[in-house]
């Protein structure tokens, strides 16, 4: 498609190194209430940041009890209180709680904002040359909504019954009758509808305020990932909306959505209607959760390309293919969702339409990480912080993906579904997948939005610690999940005979997590330390070549200086006969 | 965009049809569920109106008969998957699907899935 | 700085910002309704039995007739402001909420004699399904009734000011109308014939 000059007569209006003759904010406004798409995406990364560090505490103290079950939580085991944890040990209910919020808060608290909220919200307009969303008040309001989600979240765990303890996925019948549900649905419902005013923001800011000269096949990589990324989080999240209402009928209004007739509890028939179906949420809760991981992983390939490319001096390896494949793969993610369903009872015929389109689906997956490898050969590498976490991306992704294939094939599904193998998938998947992509885009952006460089030392301590603590975190599940060891064991499997030789593994697991948790403090101690002492960074640090670096680091409002415009593909690097090995897009042709 | 007043008279026109042939369209669909169908076909009958009065809805008074290439796009997208959510769950407990019209033995059912 | 396209259409897609914005948001709104359609679906192909008469159809028949009108209203009050005529633009806006008020008081009537005969959403899947559903519809109706109150009354200001962005505000408004008509027009004979 091509594009025209958006609005020349704004031209004059552009930032031109000093704010404008509109009154200064205050504080409030200029900080707090922002509708400067710069302000909300670092709201955005910082809570998303903060959130996943507690639900990796969460997690920690859930890691301790399953490698010494019965053992009391040292240190802190007494602030859990006795309805929790008498003696400090966790009851089953608790660690259940733990569980469920450790997914919940580092699926929709920490990764999505992180990822969508934060990169997408600061560098997507840099990136395309606009001067900020094209609904700045909107973004606004999808950060605050998002707040009183994760507030909502938090608040949970103080209501009496504790917070939500039907794992991340909320399975009725147990979800519509165990505590904490509630609130969990109510904080669903935030976090959605922040989502679906986001994606909006995004799509309309990526169709409608491109600069002059930025058709879409000249678009970063990260920018098409971001664009896939905002229709699924609009046509997905909808039904999981729709589907939190109807549970929070069941357990406000009496209703019987999902629960069938004939349920008895503890030995009590309910006094309900019946007449429900809780395969129903099993369908609308997979129909967002399989696109939602899609979520979880474009933006994170997104910024791996990006650093990739900025980090072996050469363009990037198949950028069509790149495009289509993250096109094709958003599409078929919304038709694969049954697959977390395979041993629910459904007829042979329409498990093999789900296990054929979720074979299908690994092709553009393989293609993504295929052209980033392949964009390796013949290159320059740099071996900066940024470039570490994305390279490390390509293997651990690998893995990830590769581990999935078994889970996605009924028949081996059949002795993996619901064990340790899963968490050891996605774990990779999205801990040192998404979680090092993220990192990456950290140490890679961040000059661009405080005008200083991290430091590089604490940055590879950082990473190798993270790199090789990780692997042993995780690759011991598959060993566990292959043994037959089942999720959501609050003892660590213990009451299973056939459990008994995996049960080390859990020790193994505990101690990496520790200094998977240590290796993070040289991370907080480099991302608040050099935002006061770090190298001053001018505009292109990297010497990058996409839009972003052509603005003042930290960009003002309005973003650029001068009007953008784009004279070439975001991955000139190294071309022939150039002067530098880098030839931005914003350059114009030299005569 | 129109700003002509002759043609923008003109679509009110347009709208005030519409709207008559909609309100006509309801009094088919409560009259023909007078008339107590089968209830596969009533169904059909019911939706197809339905269909019907909705594609006025959208074409005129959405303006969607003259709207842009974006709009469409995210339109049809959106159909595609609404489809996939009114059908396919559906389509899994559906179990008859591939199998014989003949029942099957109960040995052969207990082994079944 | 500002954001261009808000009033004038970008050249290559021919959209300004807020109309491709509404319909990206009535494509989510398309979806939410079709979980709840799939959920109809799914429930009703798994009872034995599904009641029949039990809702009072000439009201909703009537309701129907209402939100039909209120679509041709409200398309016509953004026809009057394209025609630069404020006060009837305006009028029509109103008339537009009065009859969406006038539906949400049927709705109460409705809601009111099914609970006092104690049949709430606990009472059958059927009542469940039928309360969420045109209870979320309501609440679309009370949001909508929200905005054209906004825009005939205070946001009436920037016709003034810019008077093709309130024409734009209104038409987006409409688009969102006729969504929640259009979904009525399904709901009725689903719920109330079926």
């Amino acid at each position: 498609m091509d594009t025209t000059a958006p609005g020349t007569a704004h031209g004059h209006e552009l930032a031109h190194g000093h704010d404008h003759a509109h009154e200064e904010l205050g504080f409030w406004r200029k900080y707090v209430f922002s509708v400067d798409h710069k302000v909300i995406g670092i709201q955005y990364a910082i809570t998303g940041l903060l959130f996943l560090l507690f639900g990796f505490t969460l997690m920690m103290v859930m890691r301790f009890q399953l490698a010494y079950p019965g053992h009391p939580i040292p240190f802190i085991g007494s602030w859990f209180g006795p309805a929790n944890a008498p003696g400090g040990v966790l009851l089953p209910e608790f660690y259940n709680q733990l569980g469920a919020m450790h997914g919940t808060i580092m699926v929709f608290l920490g990764v999505v904002p992180l990822a969508v909220g934060g990169f997408g919200n600061f560098v997507m307009p840099l990136q395309i040359g606009a001067p900020d969303m094209a609904f700045p008040k909107l973004n606004m309001m999808s950060y605050w909504v998002y707040f009183l989600g994760g507030v909502t979240m938090l608040a949970s765990f103080f209501q009496t019954g504790g917070a939500a303890q039907s794992g991340w996925t909320s399975y009725p019948p147990l979800a519509d009758i165990a505590p904490g549900q509630t609130m969990w649905l109510i904080g669903m419902v935030f976090l959605i509808t922040s989502s679906l005013l986001g994606s909006v923001n995004f799509i309309t800011t990526i169709v409608q305020l491109r600069a002059k000269g930025l058709s879409y096949m000249r678009l970063p990589f990260f920018v098409w990932a971001q664009f896939v990324t905002s229709f699924l989080l609009l046509l997905a999240f909808p039904p999981l909306e729709a589907a939190g209402v109807l549970q929070l009928m069941d357990r406000v209004a009496g209703t019987s959505f999902f629960l069938p007739s004939g349920l008895v509890i503890s030995g009590k028939p309910l006094t309900v209607a019946g007449g429900g179906n809780p395969l129903l949420w099993q369908h609308l809760f997979w129909f967002l959760a399989h696109p939602e991981v899609y979520v979880l992983i474009l933006p994170a390939m997104g910024i791996v390309a990006e650093i990739i490319a900025n980090n072996t001096r050469k363009p990037l390896w198949g950028y069509k293919a790149l495009v289509y494949a993250a096109v094709f793969l958003g599409f078929m993610s919304f038709i694969v969702w049954a697959h977390h369903m395979f041993m629910t009872g459904m007829g042979t015929t329409i498990s093999a339409f789900f296990q054929t389109t979720t074979m299908i689906i690994s092709i553009p997956s393989v293609i993504i990480l295929t052209a980033m490898l392949l964009s390796l050969w013949g290159a320059s590498i740099r071996f900066t912080t940024p470039m570490l976490f994305a390279l490390a991306f390509l293997p651990m992704f690998g893995i990830g993906g590769l581990t999935g294939l078994p889970l996605g094939l009924a028949p081996s599904d059949i002795h993996l579904h619901d064990t340790y193998y899963v968490i050891g998938h996605f774990h990779y998947v999205v801990a040192p997948g998404t979680i090092f992509a993220l990192f990456a885009g950290v140490y890679y952006w961040f000059p661009k939005a405080t005008g200083r460089m991290m430091n590089e030392t604490l940055g590879k301590i950082h990473f190798w610690g993270s790199f090789i603590a990780i692997n042993f975190v995780f690759m011991p599940m598959f060993i566990q999940g292959l043994g037959g060891m089942n999720r959501r064991m609050y003892d660590g499997g213990m009451q299973y005979a056939h459990n008994a030789g995996l049960l080390k593994w859990n020790v193994v697991i505990g101690i990496a997590a520790w200094v998977l948790g240590l290796a993070q403090l040289p991370f907080i101690v480099n991302f608040f330390g050099s935002i006061k002492w770090g190298a001053l960074a001018d505009k292109n640090p990297w010497d990058a070549t996409t839009l972003e670096w052509s603005a003042p680091s930290p960009p003002g409002h309005g973003n650029f200086l001068t009007e953008p415009v784009v004279y070439r593909g975001p991955y000139e690097y190294s071309v022939p006969g150039a002067a530098t090995d880098f030839t931005p897009q914003f350059e114009p042709e030299r005569a | 965009m129109h700003s002509d007043p002759a043609e923008i008279k003109k679509s009110i026109r347009t709208y005030g049809i519409v709207g008559g042939l909609l309100l006509v369209f309801t009094a088919i669909t409560v009259a023909v569920n007078q008339v107590h169908l089968a209830v596969p076909l009533a169904i059909t009958v019911a939706l197809v109106i339905a269909t019907m009065k909705g594609s006025m809805v959208a074409a005129i008074f959405m303006h969607l008969n003259h709207e842009k290439k974006w709009i469409y796009g995210a339109l049809i997208l959106t159909v595609v998957f609404f489809a996939v959510l009114m059908l396919l769950p559906g389509l899994t407990v559906a179990d008859g699907i591939g199998r014989s019209t003949q029942k099957a033995a109960p040995a052969e059912h207990a082994a079944g899935h | 700085m500002e954001i261009p396209y808000i009033v004038e259409p970008r050249p290559d897609s021919g959209l300004a910002n807020g109309k491709l914005g509404i319909w990206l948001f009535l494509a989510s709104e398309v979806m939410l309704f079709g979980a709840l359609f799939s959920t109809y679906i799914l429930l009703r192909v798994g009872a034995l039995e599904w009641p029949h008469g039990e809702l009072n159809v000439w009201l909703g028949a009537i309701n129907t007739v209402i939100l039909i009108c209120s679509s041709v209203t409200m398309v016509v009050a953004w026809a009057q402001l394209k025609m630069n005529k404020f006060a009837k633009g305006r009028l029509y806006l109103i008339v537009t909420a009065v009859l969406a008020i006038v539906f949400l008081v049927n709705k109460y009537f409705e809601y009111a004699a099914h609970f006092s005969r104690g049949e709430g959403p606990w009472h059958s899947t059927f009542l469940a399904i039928y309360f969420t559903l045109t209870g979320l519809h309501g609440l679309h109706i009370i949001g909508g009734i929200v905005v054209m109150a906004y825009l005939a009354g205070p946001g009436a200001k920037l016709w003034r000011r810019n008077p093709d962005q309130y024409a734009n505000r209104v038409e987006y408004t409409g688009l969102y109308w006729h969504f929640v008509d259009l979904v009525w027009i399904f709901l009725f004979p689903v719920l109330y014939l079926l």
